[in-house]
């Protein structure tokens, strides 16, 4: 089945079977990997991309329900690695194994579109459904307020 | 705030600029925590001299300035922290150097990743052979000049003589310093420290921008032409086998290419074995192994619980002392007089490494060699497990290290390299054989489960009379060991033999206890299970005799001692008293110790030295009735000299994290031979909301580097446990935690 949709700023078609999720699209037909697989059950948070603007769970959104959407990966976020939250994230080091972090990049700039100022209770809710093994957190949250040009934490 | 050292990221193709010679000699390690000495200058020496202008650093005509790693990069900043120790001694720019994964050549790099030993296995040989390449630049200035090499120095990249004017970049003179004999590297000159402008300096990860622009590398995305992808159905029960399997279904999903058999492998890579199916992409896999329908013996293993399991435990604590590890004085003498007397017995359970990449592996057989792409901590073992699967010589076997998303001991194993080599064998293309987490969390090798009595004597001033601490445990050594299940737990008491305070009537006892489940290397191995215990047992003799835990523990640390290590071999360094007293003061100091809090909060502490290093936790909680929330962690470390701080400190925060998670969450259970728990639904990582701070303090030390990406882990759980304890003695009862992981109703 063709599906197509805007992937990154540009239209894309796909013939797969309906109910691929669009995380294996991504990686397996189109390869592109920045998009990552953790999980499968949309409880990490590594695949997350945007659509229509709203950080989503790649893992289990099947490509049928994306004809006609705008999509963006990690990869369409900038094309140099100069955005905000990427230049905060490597000023802080935030990655260690650097897995999930596509996803916790991604959920960072969805946040950071709706409330340009968050509060850490802000950051809690809007990064807990993204999972980091290596626990990089509490570098996360100063990366988020460093790209929203605040102080390291708010009260 | 810290100025960083940053390096224009160039994360290149990796080339093979090596001639690979290796011929067979691959070291297959199937053992128990690595050694921090598995690269000591010693067996450095024994390997054929080679030219570090080749094998360590290769400079371009045009200055360009690449230093190859030999060990694998998972996230504990490896990629970063060997390149700088070699910019050391070779006087580099940092912002000059671009860094290359070495080619799989046991013959000339020690590959394996493991036992937070690459910084200190590394640190002399690279310092050597970054030395001994400036040697030769120096030299080959000088022959040009035509003066003697005492009037020239190296600086910033360049060979300078005199003043700045009369210089040569190395790429000016590289050509003819590679032709140069190469300098003896035990007697090469090294860099004081006082004149390091590299090592020691906060410095940005170097794959750091690569991570967060997601064209990182990892296993799992390498694509090479032709890909196909498999998974693998595998008994659910431990060592249970296909008897039949039907594919007709599943070779009907669209996608799917093949379905067949593969064979459980012997003790070294230890797979499963288990029906592949092969198909166009990862998820028409997996429908594929949807649609499979196969037949299992689950064999002898299918009756086995976690509940069996306690009670083997139980039995084997009643019917002690077992086997006796280790006995000084009278410990049971002791137990026998009127001083006050302590009993306590903890348990941990089965833990999953749980690495956000799910295993995988890439291999390409073709004609007379075979390719693989394969992210391991472990690639000499992963060329020499294909070369095995495909009777190929193992130079023949090409393994290209990629990043690992999380390693933490997994992927030391070579299970799932096996599985592709297998699987590849049967198919024309490169094939990644790619697990889900359900896959990952069912067939890992956890980190045993334990059960330990400890009893204890102290004197009405504070003293200890006796310690005496019996283990049964599910050892590693018996899953590895060459008798198998007969294999006694040896490797489980590194530490918890170690006792570091003062008793004069020390006894350790052991009884193995027996499981299916397969044990290995997790974060920290035996120390996860150890710090736990005796950390715990010793803030629970403190709280008899009415003496402040840190108090009681300067006390029993004594005078500065050096106590050889508990099973340690003849290079082993002992454990200084004094340095693990200095760590346990700054964390107390930094943390506040004493300073009073409200009531319902608390302040556990705790102290431990294992990799040779020296590690302390202070945790800060407040507890009401199933409520706990951990309000700051601060850790103290002492892993003697420091090559990069910032990665230094990240290992820290990890370690502390991975450690909560732990701690308060994770238990792998078993039930009629099989893991219970399947993804993050049932097997739940720490999230934002409930990490706490952690701070981290360093020791300023010119000692020898030491471990660091587990040291921190058997800290954690004691001084969280030992903080709740303190938090709660106004409850009627007072909450001692003594098994793991901790439950709400623990905290009732």
């Amino acid at each position: 089945m063709a599906i197509t949709f805007t992937l990154n700023g540009k239209p894309q078609t796909v013939d797969v079977s309906p109910d691929m999720p669009l995380l294996w699209v991504l990686r397996d037909v189109l390869n592109m990997t920045g998009t990552k697989f953790g999980c499968g059950i949309a409880f990490c948070g590594a695949c997350t991309v945007h659509i229509n603007g709203e950080a989503t769970r790649s893992c289990i959104t099947q490509i049928s329900t994306v004809q006609g959407k705008k999509i963006t990966t990690i990869e369409g976020i900038s094309a140099d690695g100069s955005h905000p939250v990427q230049k905060a994230w490597i000023e802080e080091d935030v990655p260690q194994c650097g897995y999930c972090q596509s996803g916790q990049i991604m959920s960072a700039v969805a946040l950071l579109s709706k409330k340009p100022k968050p509060s850490d209770a802000d950051i809690d809710d809007a990064m807990s459904g993204n999972i980091c093994r290596c626990g990089t957190y509490q570098r996360i949250r100063k990366a988020i307020h460093r790209a929203a040009g605040q102080p390291a934490t708010t009260a | 705030m810290a100025t960083y050292l940053s390096a224009e990221p160039q994360v290149q193709n990796r080339r093979t600029f090596l001639k690979a010679t290796a011929a067979g000699g691959v070291a297959l390690l199937v053992g128990f925590h690595l050694p921090a000495s598995a690269a000591d200058p010693a067996q450095e020496q024994e390997k054929p001299p080679v030219n570090p202008l080749n094998a360590w650093v290769r400079i371009t005509p045009d200055n360009r300035v690449t230093l190859i790693l030999a060990k694998s990069e998972m996230g504990q900043g490896i990629m970063t922290a060997l390149p700088m120790i070699l910019a050391e001694e070779l006087c580099l720019d940092w912002k000059q150097v671009s860094i290359e994964q070495a080619p799989t050549n046991p013959k000339i790099y020690d590959h394996g990743t493991g036992g937070s030993g690459s910084v200190a296995g590394s640190w002399l040989p690279l310092r050597q052979a970054g030395a001994a390449a400036r040697e030769m630049l120096i030299a080959a200035a000088a022959k040009r000049w035509e003066v003697g090499t005492d009037t020239c120095k190296a600086q910033n990249g360049y060979v300078v003589h005199g003043h700045p004017e009369r210089s040569y970049k190395y790429g000016e003179i590289v050509a003819d310093a590679a032709l140069l004999p190469i300098p003896n590297f035990k007697d090469v000159p090294l860099k004081n420290s006082r004149d390091f402008t590299i090592v020691g300096h906060d410095t940005h990860r170097f794959e750091g921008a690569s991570k967060a622009t997601g064209t990182a590398k990892f296993g799992i995305d390498a694509r090479p032409a032709g890909l196909v992808y498999a998974v693998i159905a595998r008994c659910p029960v431990f060592y249970g086998k296909v008897v039949s399997f039907d594919a007709t279904k599943a070779k009907a999903v669209p996608g799917v290419r093949d379905v067949f058999a593969i064979e459980i492998s012997g003790r070294g890579a230890s797979t499963t074995g288990g029906v592949a199916v092969v198909a166009d992409n990862s998820w028409a896999a997996m429908q594929g192994r949807k649609a499979l329908d196969v037949k299992w013996d689950e064999g002898a293993a299918a009756n086995e619980s976690s509940e069996e399991l306690h009670k083997q435990f139980v039995t084997n604590a009643a019917a002690a002392p077992g086997e006796v590890i280790r006995n000084e004085g009278d410990a049971n003498a002791a137990l026998a007089t009127q001083h006050i007397k302590v009993e306590a017995v903890y348990e941990l359970p089965f833990a999953a490494h749980a690495c956000m990449e799910p295993m995988n592996c890439t291999v390409h057989i073709q004609a007379d060699r075979a390719e693989a792409w394969v992210p391991t901590q472990a690639p000499q073992w992963a060329q020499g497990v294909i070369a095995e699967a495909t009777k190929l010589r193992p130079e023949k076997v090409e393994v290209h290290t990629l990043l690992m998303g999380g390693g933490f001991g997994r992927r030391y194993q070579a299970d799932f390299v096996m599985e592709a080599a297998q699987v590849a064998k049967k198919v024309d293309k490169p094939v990644m054989v790619v697990w889900t987490r359900e896959d990952d969390m069912h067939h890992d090798f956890y980190r045993p489960a334990s059960y330990h009595k400890c009893q204890g004597v102290v004197t009405e001033d504070g003293n200890l009379a006796a310690w005496k601490h019996f283990q049964t445990s599910t050892s590693i050594a018996a899953k590895w060991g060459a008798k198998g299940e007969e294999s006694k737990g040896q490797g489980e008491f590194g530490t918890g033999a170690t006792v570091p305070y003062k008793s004069p009537n020390l006894r350790i006892e052991y009884t193995l206890a027996h499981s299916s489940a397969p044990r290995a290397w997790w974060r920290s191995v035996e120390h996860s299970s150890s710090g736990f215990v005796v950390e715990s047992f010793v803030d629970e003799l403190a709280a008899a005799v009415g003496v402040d835990a840190l108090e009681f523990r300067l006390k029993l640390l004594g005078e500065p001692r050096k106590l050889p290590q508990f099973g340690g071999g003849p290079d082993s360094p002992p454990l200084d008293t004094a340095r693990l007293k200095a760590v346990l003061q700054l964390a107390a100091e930094k943390a506040g110790w004493g300073k009073p809090l409200p009531d319902g909060e608390g302040r556990g502490i705790a102290c431990f030295f294992c990799f040779e290093s020296y590690t302390a936790a202070v945790a800060e909680v407040s507890v009401r009735p199933r409520d706990l929330k951990i309000k700051r962690l601060v850790c103290a470390v002492d892993c003697g000299r420091v090559v990069n701080p910032s990665g230094v400190r990240a290992q820290v925060e990890s370690a502390a994290i991975y450690a909560l998670t732990a701690t308060l969450k994770d238990a792998i259970t078993v039930d009629r031979g099989r893991v219970v728990q399947s993804n993050f639904n049932d097997y739940q990582m720490m999230r934002m909301k409930e990490a706490p701070p952690v701070e981290v303090h360093l020791v300023a030390s010119e000692e020898q580097p030491t471990g660091i990406g587990e040291p921190t882990v058997p800290v954690i759980a004691p001084a969280l446990c030992n903080a709740i304890f303190n938090a709660t003695r106004l409850w009627k009862q007072d909450v001692r935690i003594r098994r793991l992981p901790i439950r709400n109703e623990d905290l009732a």
